[in-house]
């Protein structure tokens, strides 16, 4: 049954899961574009984002605390992890890294599953953005408003950082061309270092951030994953804006389907996808031979 | 080699043979052994696909399950007779969907082709899940897949579960490696490698790279199909699990773990992943902290040991036996270049040119942007004749080269080569025409030899773009490309290093290598971008020799910034200063050239 109320909340069922997906994607795309690192282990990192707020929320009872956690724990975890593993591969075929990330997702999702049990947690939303709000046509729920609002204020800060400072400009000037950056004078390993903490910081904000929305099991990760994938083809790969763009896309395309059909959500997912690839390879806003 | 010829067919046969009575011993169930063989035959195809062609997928598992599926389904639910004839329908239904998604997915390469296939995997799985529940039994499978048996006229074998079950399945393995060995050793195999190696030189000596990736591709997912079908037979049952991401994500595991590039790596990885977990949940009760270790385990060895098991055990075995092949890669101070090698033919082409034009550019322009890179250059260059083309740094040179094989497209102009307009055309089609250059930094198949090397090159001329038929050839069998290899050896001085690794090449050897594969595509037209750049001053004057030798019988076209060499080498000279063509004439000429000399020293300027 089509509702003009149901099309809307969908619509804006779309709008949050969109710019959720849009900041994770900013991660892995800004991750990608400057180190030249697909992370396979981007989805496990938004679980563990997720997981780490848990913890702290069961702890302290605070939301904002738990968001906090779940940002700076994945900070954490991204330099360290740059660190020990990535650095070593900077070097290494395309495939090693796919590898190598891939084996550390299977780790990261293996041990929370290994603490805290295949079933599934929840983080209820701060009692302030709890409840329905009146949107005229219909009620919706306030916390999914408010995750639209949370995401678009972090999305600016990742702007601001990306195109406002200093190291956003060294970042934007290593995704065109980090050898060059490197013979500027500019320790670029360091940079390396902080772009892949602020991009898992990205997908463990994320991570926390939708636990109200979604519960909380160790294979959240893996379709939302998927999806951002979904996004940087959409978008062109080591684009910042393409990642926003393409996540707004590819959120209204899953909500707008599941309306009518849920099982047919990916399919036209793919389907965007597959036109993009015939009509745009480089993706929506890519740039030809950035891969 | 014919001694060695079927030595990994012979010792697989068997090592399946004696399996039965070995492995019992060693603590292996039959079913495991079983989930072994089915792993590993799905390994092969993936292997070609990843280990050769140098792609990863991450989406095998719509294959595997596809095949499964389809067969499974024909036979709980069409009452399809033959278990034979299902394995088989199913593993064709699988190819040719691979065939579709590797349109698609193939549209990109690297970690774009990665992104792609796990998406598609994904798709698949919810389509089997859902749309196509009626069919797939959605969450609770297809069960009741039959066993198959054999008539043999007295009597009837049946394969039912267990060891029982074995033969079949090592049946189908054996066959399966076989084949897989042959495609390895075929053309087409050393194509793919080339691929894998350098896609771009792979693409410009004339092999149509896109067409031989969707072949790796299709195959690939052919084996997946016969595997899925299997999975059914062995467990009576097609599991919908067969679709999910971790099917993709254990294959690629194994594969890495056993040892990509080997075709048996993944047999030996599904072995120790399948053994490894029936250790730890059973013997150490770990329950499903399993594959936390194996995650662990995995990450390891992806970091310190980079071409899995397999590999692994070649280094070691290549360390323990260094000392003889130490001899073999002694380095020889001076590989002598037979300049007296009669000079390959160039390739004739119909009707008599050796009067006419080779090569007519008129008005080619190229702009990036704000920068004319060339600005409206008028080039002709005849039968035979030997044309340097010098300029500044900076002048266009190898701008002007690109465009004229076609790897840029001209922003304006025509380019006419043998009296055909190859504007626009690309570098792999303008190859096969009989036009190919020898790069400026070298462009070789660094993990292959020499003569591995010149062999992919001269295929390209041998076989043209793409051709399949040979798939399960011998590259022995070709007929000429022994010859052409064997002369281009000659001709760039390489015979002694033939069997020699790339990487253990010393630069100037390198430098001819590039020209070799150049030159082993037979061009009518050959165009060498700073053949001496980087050499010592002994090795500068072994290649003019060698470029002298070459150009008997052949037009060239020589970029270099080696004056002395070049005014000796060429007969006429082509200046190009800031994009535009500043003068032409004999060296002679162009020594004594006012503008050339104010080109270079600066004049007013300086």
């Amino acid at each position: 049954m089509f509702t003009w109320a149901n099309f809307f909340s969908q619509v804006f069922n779309g709008l949050a899961l969109g710019a959720l997906l849009a900041l994770i994607s900013s991660g892995l795309t800004i991750i990608y574009g400057t180190l030249g690192v697909l992370n396979l282990a981007h989805g496990a990192m938004f679980m563990m984002g997720g997981y780490a707020g848990y913890v702290v929320f069961d702890a302290t009872g605070s939301f904002i605390l738990a968001v906090a956690a779940g940002a700076l724990f994945l900070l954490v975890v991204g330099v360290l992890l740059e660190r020990i593993v990535i650095r070593h591969f900077y070097h290494r075929p395309h495939e090693d890294q796919l590898l190598v990330t891939f084996g550390i997702s299977i780790v990261m999702v293996e041990a929370v599953r290994l603490i805290f049990s295949s079933l599934s947690k929840n983080v209820p939303a701060p009692p302030l953005l709890s409840g329905i709000t009146s949107l005229g046509i219909t009620f919706y729920p306030t916390y999914r408003i408010a995750v639209v609002g949370i995401v678009a204020v972090a999305l600016l800060v990742l702007y601001f950082v990306l195109y406002r400072t200093k190291l956003g400009m060294i970042v934007r000037a290593g995704i065109e061309d980090s050898e060059m950056v490197d013979s500027l004078g500019i320790d670029v390993h360091r940079v390396f270092m902080v772009v892949f903490g602020i991009g898992a910081m990205a997908a463990g904000f994320a991570g926390i951030v939708n636990a109200p929305i979604v519960s909380l099991t160790p294979d959240v990760g893996e379709a939302i994953l998927v999806q951002t994938f979904v996004v940087v083809v959409i978008g062109g790969v080591g684009s910042f804006p393409g990642a926003v763009l393409g996540g707004l896309i590819a959120g209204e395309i899953i909500s707008i389907t599941s309306m009518i059909d849920p099982a047919y959500a990916y399919i036209m997912l793919f389907a965007a996808m597959t036109l993009v690839l015939v009509l745009r390879p480089y993706g929506l806003l890519g740039v030809r031979g950035r891969e | 080699m014919p001694p060695r010829r079927y030595l990994a067919e012979l010792l697989t046969a068997l090592g399946l043979l004696i399996a039965p009575f070995v492995l019992p011993y060693l603590g292996f169930a039959p079913n495991t052994v079983n989930r072994i063989l089915v792993w590993g035959l799905f390994g092969i195809g993936f292997d070609l696909l990843f280990g050769y062609t140098g792609l990863l997928s991450f989406g095998q598992a719509a294959f595997y399950g596809t095949g499964g599926m389809v067969a499974a389904w024909l036979l709980t639910r069409a009452d399809f007779p033959s278990v034979w004839l299902a394995l088989v329908i199913g593993m064709v239904a699988a190819a040719a969907v691979g065939w579709l998604v590797g349109l698609i997915a193939l549209r990109r390469t690297g970690i774009y082709f990665a992104m792609i296939t796990v998406a598609i995997g994904e798709v698949f799985y919810f389509v089997e899940f859902n749309p196509l529940a009626d069919w797939t039994g959605g969450e609770n499978g297809l069960p009741g897949v039959p066993t198959p048996s054999l008539h043999l006229g007295f009597t009837t074998i049946h394969f039912t579960t267990g060891w029982a079950l074995y033969p079949f399945l090592a049946a189908c393995y054996f066959i399966g490696i076989v084949i897989a060995l042959r495609i390895v050793h075929s053309p087409v195999g050393a194509v793919l490698s080339a691929i894998r190696d350098n896609p771009l030189r792979a693409a410009a000596v004339g092999h149509d790279i896109h067409s031989y990736k969707l072949t790796a591709f299709v195959v690939a997912a052919a084996y997946a199909g016969l595997a899925g079908g299997l999975l059914g037979v062995l467990q009576a049952f097609m599991p919908p699990e067969a679709f999910i991401f971790d099917t993709s994500g254990q294959l690629v595991m194994q594969t890495a773990i056993g040892g990509p590039g080997t075709l048996f790596g993944p047999l030996l990885g599904a072995a120790v992943w399948l053994s490894l977990q029936d250790f730890l949940q059973a013997a150490l009760d770990l329950g499903a902290a399993w594959k936390l270790v194996l995650g662990v385990v995995f990450v390891l060895l992806v970091c310190f040991l980079r071409h899995g098991l397999v590999g692994g055990l070649i280094d070691l075995y290549r360390l323990v036996s260094r000392r003889s092949t130490a001899e073999a890669e002694a380095p020889e101070e001076a590989t002598p270049i037979h300049a007296a090698v009669a000079s390959m033919p160039a390739r004739r082409r119909e009707g008599d040119l050796t009067a006419g034009t080779v090569l007519e550019a008129k008005g080619l322009t190229k702009r990036y942007g704000g920068l004319v890179a060339n600005g409206d250059i008028d080039f002709t260059v005849k039968v035979g004749e030997l044309r340097g083309i010098i300029g500044p740094n900076g002048a266009g040179k190898s701008t002007f080269f690109k465009m004229l094989t076609c790897e840029v497209p001209p922003s304006a102009g025509t380019i006419v080569f043998e009296g055909q307009d190859i504007t626009g055309k690309g570098v792999t089609e303008v190859c096969q025409l009989g036009l190919t250059k020898s790069y400026q930094v070298n462009q070789l198949f660094t993990r292959l030899t020499v003569r591995q090397n010149l062999t992919i090159a001269a295929l390209a001329d041998l076989r043209g773009r793409f051709r399949l038929l040979d798939l399960f050839r011998s590259l022995e069998k070709i007929p000429g490309l022994q010859d052409r290899v064997q002369h281009t050896l000659g001709l760039v001085g390489l015979t002694a290093r033939a069997d020699v690794a790339v990487s253990a090449l010393a630069y100037g050897e390198k430098r001819r290598l590039e020209i070799g594969l150049a030159l082993a595509t037979s061009p009518s037209l050959l165009l060498l971008d700073e053949p001496l750049a980087g050499m010592s001053p002994r090795e500068r004057v072994e290649t003019v020799q060698l470029l002298k030798s070459i150009a008997r019988g052949r037009t060239m076209i020589v970029i270099d910034h080696d004056m002395d060499s070049l005014f000796e080498l060429v007969e006429w000279i082509t200046v190009l200063q800031e994009g535009k063509v500043l003068a032409e004439g004999t060296p002679d000429q162009i020594k004594t050239d006012p503008a050339v000399r104010e080109a270079y020293l600066g004049g007013v300027h300086a």
